[in-house]
C-alpha cells in the first residue's frame, strides 16, 4: 500500500504538486485523473523515489520511499513510464528480462524463478510473439505493452503506470486496463495516470482529481466525476452520465460555449430528447425541461448539465405543482422543442407553447415547426431571438 | 545463453588476436618465418613445477634460434605487438562504456578530455626540462586524471551529473586544454618532433615495462567493467527507468566514469593519442554481436586488440615507419563511413 502524506514537490523553483495526502490499500487500484500539468506525473516520481518531495513523505508498506534505496524501491514499486525512446536495439525478451534487474546480483545468471517471471509477464501482456523482435521495429503501442511487461516481471506489489492507455488502440486499452484491474484484484497496489476519464471511471476503483498540483477530491469515481468539479479541475463543462453498457460514469466534455442568452424548454423524454438537451446545451443554450418521468434518460442528462428540470414520478398521473412548475419553466423560455411524442400533461403544454420547434415523428400540434434533428440547433435558434441565427463558434 | 554466445565470440576473437599476433610478428624489415616466431614464442613458455626446494619455472622447450631472431622477436616485435593489444583493447573497451553512458553514437574514450589532458601532461614533460622515473607515462597518465576529473566536477551539481552537460563540459575543457597544448609546442624547441610524434600515436618505443605498466591496470578495470555490464544495459534504457529498475543511477555513473577514465588513460599514457579505436570498434561489435553489454564489452575489447595490431603492423610495414594513429584513422574513418551509410548506425 502507498501512503501520501502532505507531499509537496518543486522542481525548478516552481511548486509542482502541494500538500497532497492519500492512500491507496493494497487490492486498490486508483486512477489520477487531471488536465495536463495537474502535477499527476509528479505524484508518480514521489512515489517511485525518481523525486524527493520537499514537503511530506511517501511510504510504501509502511516504510518512507525516501529511506530505501533504488534497489530496494525497484523491489516494491514497479513503474511503466509514459513512453521510452531507448533501447531500441535490444530485443522485447531482453527488455522484459531487464525487469528482472532489481532481484538480481550483479554476477548471478538468470534462474529459474527470473525466467518464470518474464514469460508470464509477456504472456499477460500479449507480447509473447513479440519477444525475438527488437524494440525499434515495434509500433507504439506495442513498445508501451513491452514496457508494461518489464513492470510486471519486476514482481513488485506496488505498480505505477503513467499514461498506460495513450498509445494504445482501444481494444488495447480495455485489455491493459483490465489487466491492471486483474492486478489490484490479486492485491497489488495500482495506481495509473490516466487522461481519459471513462476508462477511468470503468477500471478504478477510486479516481483522485489534481488540477493545479492540488488533490481537489479523491474517492469513488461516480462521486469524483461530477459536472461541478470537473469544471473546476479542467475548465470545461462536461455532462456527465451513466453509460449504459457499463453502469461507470460517461463524460462528454462540452463545446466552449458563450453562457446561454437564450433560453429553451424540452418536452418529451427518452434518448432522442436527452441528445437533444446534450446538443442545446453544447451550442450555449440554457435548457430547461419537463414534466420527466423518474428514471428518463433526459432527465439524467438535463440534471448531470444542472439544468433546471421538472420530474415527476413514472406510471402515475402529473400531480399539478410539477404541471405548475413546468408550465412557469415554459413560459420563461423563449422557445419550446418537442422531442419526442408527449401526451397527458406534457401535450397540454405543447399546446399551449409559442414559438414550438418539433422533431419528425413526434406527432406535433398544428402550429409547430417540424425541423429534422440536425438542423434543430439553428432552428430554435431562429425562432428565440425572432430571426437572428445564434454564432456557433 | 548470453554466456555461451560471450564465450563463443570471445573465444574466436581471441583465436584471432592469437593468429594475427603471430602473423604480425613474422613480418618487418628482417626476415623471420613464421616457425622462428613459433620456437621464440615457445621457448619462453615457462610452465611452474614444484620440485623438491619449492615452485620452480621450468621452460620445457629448447628449440636452436639464431640469437638476432631471438632479439627481434622477443625485444622488437612482442612488446609492440602486446603494448598494441592492451592498448586496443583498454580504448575498444572504454569507448564502449562512453557510448553506452553518453547514449551517444559520436562519444569515443576521450570525450570527457582525458586524450587530451594525457596530452598537456606528456607535451609539459617533453617541453619542461624534468625527470622523473615513468617520467612520459607517469605525467601523461596524471594529466589524464586531472582533466577528466575536472570535467567531471564543472559537470556536477548538488549530487548530480547530467549527461549532457558532461559532454558540453568536456568539449570545452578540450577546446582550452588543446590551447594549453599548442602554448606549449610554441615553446617546445628542439622537443617539438618528439612531442608531436606522442601527440599523433604511436607504439614504436614499445618495451616490456610499459605492458607491465598498462596490463594490470586494464585487466583489473576490466573486470570491474564487465561486472557493471548489466547496469550500462539498463542505463541505456535512460536515466529514469534505470531508476525504477533499481540501479543507482548517480553512483553507477561515477564508477563507470572514473573506471573507463583510468582505462584510457593507461593505453594513452603508454601509446599517445591514438584515434578511431574506442569510435569505431564498439560500433562495428554492436552491429555484429546486438547491444547486450555483457557481450558486447569482451568482445569489443578483443576486436580492438586485434584492430590496433593489425594496423600497426601496416604502420610499421611502409618504408618509413608512421605512427599508426594516422593508419587507424585513414582505415577507420572511411569503414566508419561506410558503415554510416550501409547499416543503421544512427541509435545505440
Amino acid at each position: 500500500m502507498i501512503d501520501v502524506d502532505g507531499v509537496a514537490v518543486s522542481l525548478g523553483g516552481t511548486e509542482v504538486l502541494s500538500d497532497v495526502t492519500l492512500s491507496v490499500d493494497d487490492g486498490q487500484f486508483l486512477a489520477l485523473v487531471g488536465p495536463n500539468g495537474a502535477g499527476k506525473t509528479t505524484l508518480l516520481g514521489a512515489c517511485n523515489g525518481l523525486l524527493s518531495p520537499d514537503e511530506g513523505t511517501v511510504a510504501v508498506d509502511g516504510t518512507p520511499v525516501s529511506t530505501l534505496s533504488a534497489r530496494e524501491i525497484s523491489r516494491r514499486v514497479a513503474t511503466v513510464p509514459q513512453e521510452s525512446h531507448l533501447g531500441f536495439d535490444f530485443t522485447v525478451g531482453e527488455l522484459v528480462a531487464m525487469g528482472r534487474t532489481p532481484h538480481r546480483s550483479r554476477f548471478g545468471t538468470a534462474d529459474e524463478t527470473d525466467r518464470a517471471a518474464v514469460a508470464s509477464a509477456l504472456q499477460r501482456t500479449d507480447t509473447a510473439r513479440l519477444a525475438d523482435r527488437t524494440v525499434g521495429e515495434l509500433s507504439g503501442g506495442q513498445r508501451q505493452r513491452v514496457l508494461l511487461a518489464r513492470a510486471l516481471a519486476q514482481t513488485t506489489p506496488v505498480v505505477l503506470l503513467d499514461e498506460p492507455t495513450a498509445n494504445l488502440d482501444i481494444n488495447h486499452q480495455v485489455r491493459t486496463l483490465a489487466l491492471a484491474r486483474r492486478l489490484a484484484e490479486a492485491g497489488k497496489t495500482v495506481v495509473a495516470a490516466i487522461h481519459d476519464l471513462e476508462l477511468a471511471g470503468r477500471f478504478c476503483d477510486r479516481a483522485a482529481l489534481l488540477a493545479d498540483g492540488r488533490l481537489l477530491d479523491v474517492g469513488p469515481p461516480e462521486a469524483v466525476f461530477t459536472a461541478e468539479r470537473l469544471e473546476s479541475a479542467f475548465d470545461v463543462r462536461t455532462a456527465v452520465a451513466t453509460s449504459p453498457v457499463t453502469g461507470s460514469p460517461a463524460v462528454t466534455p462540452l463545446a466552449d460555449s458563450p453562457p446561454g442568452e437564450c433560453r429553451v424548454h424540452v418536452l418529451g423524454g427518452g434518448e432522442r430528447a436527452a441528445r437533444v438537451v446534450g446538443r442545446l446545451v453544447d451550442a450555449g443554450v440554457e435548457v430547461t425541461a419537463g414534466v420527466l418521468p423518474d428514471g428518463d434518460a433526459a432527465l439524467r442528462t438535463a440534471r448531470s448539465l444542472s439544468s433546471e428540470v421538472v420530474s415527476a414520478p413514472s406510471f402515475r398521473p402529473v400531480g399539478a405543482d410539477a404541471e405548475a412548475a413546468a408550465t412557469d419553466l415554459l413560459e420563461a423560455a423563449d422557445a419550446t422543442v418537442l422531442a419526442a411524442a408527449v401526451d397527458g400533461t406534457n401535450a397540454a403544454l405543447a399546446d399551449r407553447a409559442r414559438p414550438l420547434v418539433a422533431l419528425p415523428g413526434t406527432g406535433p400540434p398544428s402550429h409547430a415547426t417540424v425541423v429534422r434533428e440536425p438542423d434543430l440547433v439553428d432552428a430554435v435558434a431562429t425562432r428565440a431571438s425572432g430571426g437572428q441565427p445564434l454564432t456557433r463558434r | 545463453m548470453v554466456l555461451a554466445r560471450t564465450v563463443r565470440w570471445s573465444a574466436g576473437l581471441a583465436a584471432l588476436l592469437v593468429a594475427v599476433a603471430l602473423a604480425s610478428a613474422t613480418l618487418g624489415y628482417a626476415d623471420v618465418g613464421p616457425l622462428a616466431v613459433a620456437r621464440v614464442v615457445l621457448n619462453a613458455l615457462a610452465v611452474p613445477t614444484v620440485d623438491g626446494a619449492g615452485l620452480a619455472w621450468r621452460r620445457p622447450f629448447g628449440f636452436d634460434v639464431a640469437p638476432t631472431t631471438r632479439t627481434i622477436v622477443r625485444r622488437i616485435r612482442l612488446p609492440r605487438i602486446a603494448l598494441g593489444a592492451t592498448v586496443g583493447f583498454a580504448l575498444a573497451l572504454a569507448g564502449t562504456v562512453m557510448q553506452g553512458f553518453f547514449r551517444n553514437p559520436m562519444a569515443d574514450p576521450s570525450i570527457i578530455g582525458v586524450s587530451t589532458g594525457a596530452a598537456v601532461g606528456a607535451v609539459a614533460f617533453i617541453v619542461v626540462p624534468l625527470s622523473f622515473p615513468f617520467g612520459l607515462p607517469a605525467s601523461a597518465f596524471v594529466g589524464a586524471l586531472l582533466a577528466a576529473f575536472g570535467v567531471y566536477l564543472v559537470a556536477t551539481e548538488g549530487g548530480r551529473t547530467p549527461v549532457a552537460t558532461l559532454l558540453l563540459a568536456g568539449i570545452a575543457v578540450q577546446a582550452f586544454l588543446g590551447a594549453v597544448i599548442s602554448y606549449l609546442l610554441l615553446q617546445a624547441g628542439d622537443g617539438l618532433e618528439t612531442a608531436v610524434f606522442w601527440l599523433m600515436g604511436h607504439l614504436q618505443h614499445s618495451t616490456w615495462w610499459r605492458v607491465k605498466l598498462a596490463v594490470p591496470v586494464v585487466a583489473v578495470l576490466f573486470v570491474v567493467l564487465v561486472s557493471y555490464a548489466r547496469d550500462l544495459n539498463v542505463l541505456l534504457l535512460g536515466e529514469e527507468d534505470a531508476h525504477t529498475l533499481g540501479i543507482e543511477v548517480e553512483r553507477t555513473k561515477r564508477v563507470l566514469l572514473a573506471t573507463s577514465s583510468v582505462v584510457t588513460a593507461a593505453a594513452v599514457a603508454v601509446s599517445g593519442v591514438i584515434g578511431f579505436v574506442g569510435l569505431i570498434v564498439p560500433h562495428m561489435m554492436r552491429l555484429v554481436v546486438g547491444p547486450d553489454h555483457r557481450i558486447l564489452l569482451p568482445t569489443s575489447a578483443l576486436a580492438g586488440a586485434v584492430f590496433l595490431v593489425a594496423t600497426d603492423t601496416v604502420a610499421r610495414m611502409g618504408p618509413a615507419e608512421m605512427p599508426v594513429g594516422i593508419v587507424t584513422a585513414a582505415l577507420g574513418a572511411p569503414f566508419f563511413l561506410y558503415l554510416l551509410r550501409d547499416r543503421e548506425v544512427h541509435e545505440l
